[in-house]
């Protein structure tokens, strides 16, 4: 027994962390970290400028520390496409980095609209425990106090997103996967006003989600099974090696692809995503519109292009078709949307499928522009949901889209911008979304998928028209009596519907260098 | 003889029993019972597969869902009891607000 243990003792060597390579994560773990401390000891008048320190400080110092990780020489010196840290852990290459510094900045203009209290004292509820309707509910909101829990669950959620698309190895990528979930179901449920939408919308995300990744760790499963390893490269060699048993390798290209593409919200997987948009706070569904979209898509893009990019006649058909329907389905059920948030989230699932065409053209050009799109599509959808929190009636916000007509007569600016965000999804000249549109379509020509741009196009017309129909009964009809007020919106809404408006316009009339960066990142793809 | 794929065999009933759990059944804690008798089921085709493969990667994978699947818990049922609050029922057809 002796000699056994002596013999196996010495084997376990210690793990090499690269804290520098890592850093842009740890900060903001650490930060999320601090600011449950400051929830727990800052007196309750100073939490929310605390807060908004640290959250605001920590994602423009990780922001800073990407930078840093993207010139270091000892990661890209020699032509290299990047590095593996933390035991094979986390890749951290150039497509990556641009992933993150998107997520990082995106984050940071959500977490401004999440700081938003000048219409109210927060978007987010006094308590959450408390019952809506009850004696207690109503004392948190006559004390004025607001869940500042807020801040340190964005942070957890946005370190969950920064590991997610670097996850070397499917396990990182699963923990990663519920890091950035689990703190998004809970946001979910803290809206101030329309709590039963706020908790239905929490709910439905949470079950759908943990059955969700219930198939993702499935599919992780077999293709463990398959070759006995979780790294991407590892099945990448097995798979290519033709070693291994191939029911087993489909069958987790599939689950693992469920979950991926649910967090996506591709259909047949999109069912969740209209009612959790509508449901949740505003601020949060800018957060996932957003930050989520972009994290799950470089999950998927890392997954497909690096695990399974030897295998891609195999899985194309399959992605064919969920982009056909994804396309399709979301822009043809937007037109019989009545509500603002509604009508915004099924805009989301179908430019998800349009992202989707320029990852199934498994090249360069589809991966840079993907990276682009998302960056563009990132922007303008904060600025949209950011125009939303501004029309308010008594009751809060005025999602119906009956109260948004005659807005462009009586504050034509917020219904201006509102258009431009519109216009930008449907893809109009001299908009960031024309530049994306096109960017995705050409590479997924060059990758031979003719059918899909046409199918792409015809999407494109049918979602223009619920579009064009908003921007007609924003600026065309008579404002109803007792309509919505447009509010004035302290500095924060401000910066927020600005940053999205100017990225809108800058990438639409001058989008070579953003092009050139993606471009650039995507020339060496993944590290393996 | 009781082989591993014979595991194997069993996790994939297991998983299925859940999915069909989470799409039939009407309490929410029901179906939430299912989604985790669905990573049971996972935790088992890893165990099986360590096996089969001779590396200890499967059973330390396992570690690693069960301590997710805990912290799910901790969401899931903050979620689940404060909307049961609201409406006393847990039933998933009556959170049919939003809609259409």
């Amino acid at each position: 027994m002796t000699a056994y243990v002596g013999a196996i003792a010495p084997v376990i060597p210690t793990p090499h962390i690269e804290y520098g390579l890592l850093s842009p994560m740890l900060l903001v773990f650490g930060a999320a970290v601090a600011g449950v401390l400051v929830e727990a000891f800052a007196p309750r008048a100073l939490r929310r400028s605390f807060h908004l320190a640290l959250t605001l400080g920590g994602l423009a110092g990780a922001f800073v520390l990407t930078i840093a990780v993207a010139v270091d020489s000892s990661v890209f010196g020699g032509g290299a496409a990047g590095r593996i840290a933390a035991e094979g852990a986390v890749g951290v290459d150039r497509p990556t980095l641009f992933i993150q510094g998107t997520i990082l900045v995106l984050a940071f203009v959500s977490v401004l609209l999440i700081a938003e209290s000048s219409h109210e004292v927060s978007a987010f509820a006094a308590q959450a425990a408390a019952v809506p309707g009850s004696a207690e509910e109503r004392e948190g909101l006559v004390a004025g106090i607001s869940h500042t829990e807020v801040y340190p669950l964005t942070l957890f959620a946005v370190g969950g997103m920064l590991l997610f698309p670097a996850s070397n190895d499917l396990l990182t990528m699963f923990v990663a996967l519920e890091v950035l979930s689990l703190p998004l179901y809970l946001l979910c449920g803290l809206a101030r006003r329309r709590r039963l939408l706020s908790q239905e919308a929490a709910m439905k995300y949470f079950l759908l989600g943990a059955f969700s990744s219930a198939f993702f760790l499935f599919g992780v499963a077999m293709l463990y099974g398959f070759s006995g390893s979780v790294n991407l490269a590892a099945i990448a060699a097995a798979a290519s090696g033709n070693t291994g048993n191939a029911v087993l390798l489909y069958a987790g290209i599939a689950l693992l692809g469920v979950g991926l593409l649910f967090k996506i919200g591709a259909v047949p997987f999109q069912a969740w995503k209209p009612d959790v948009y509508q449901g949740a706070p505003t601020p949060v569904t800018a957060l996932m519109a957003s930050c989520t979209l972009v994290a799950a898509f470089g999950a998927l893009l890392r997954v497909f292009y690096v695990a399974f990019g030897q295998l891609t006649w195999d899985w194309r058909p399959a992605m064919w078709a969920v982009a056909i329907v994804t396309m399709l389905g979301g822009s043809i059920i937007a037109i019989t949307q009545t509500d603002v948030k509604r009508l915004l989230a099924y805009s989301s699932i179908a430019q998800a499928g349009y992202i989707l065409t320029g990852v199934i053209a498994a090249t360069t050009a589809g991966l840079s522009s993907s990276l682009f799109y998302l960056a563009a599509y990132g922007f303008a959808t904060i600025g949209a949901f950011a125009v939303v929190t501004l029309v308010r009636n008594p009751a809060g916000e005025a999602d119906h889209l009956s109260s948004w007509a005659g807005l462009g007569r009586r504050s034509p600016l917020v219904a201006g911008v509102f258009a431009l965000f519109l216009i930008a999804f449907a893809g109009i000249p001299l908009t960031s979304g024309f530049i994306g549109k096109f960017a995705v379509f050409q590479a997924a020509i060059g990758g031979g998928a003719v059918p899909l741009v046409v199918v792409g196009a015809i999407s494109s017309a049918i979602l223009a028209f619920p579009y064009v129909r908003v921007i007609v009964l924003m600026f065309f009809s008579d404002p109803p009596a007792d309509g919505p007020v447009v509010v004035r919106p302290s500095v924060f809404t401000t910066s927020a519907v600005a940053i999205g408006a100017l990225a809108t316009l800058v990438l639409g009339i001058v989008p070579e260098p953003l092009l050139r960066l993606a471009h650039d990142a995507a020339t060496q793809l993944f590290v393996r | 003889m009781i082989s591993p794929a014979h595991y194997i065999a069993l996790a994939a009933i297991l998983f299925v029993i859940g999915g069909v759990g989470v799409l039939i059944r009407r309490n929410a804690l029901v179906v939430f019972m299912s989604v985790e008798l669905m990573l049971n089921a996972v935790n088992l085709s890893f165990i099986a597969f360590s096996r089969l493969h001779g590396n200890l990667d499967g059973q330390v994978i396992a570690f690693f869902v069960m301590v997710v699947a805990a912290a799910e818990v901790v969401v899931g049922l903050a979620i689940l009891t404060s909307i049961f609050r609201t409406r006393k029922s847990a039933s998933v057809d009556d959170a049919n607000l939003l809609k259409y």
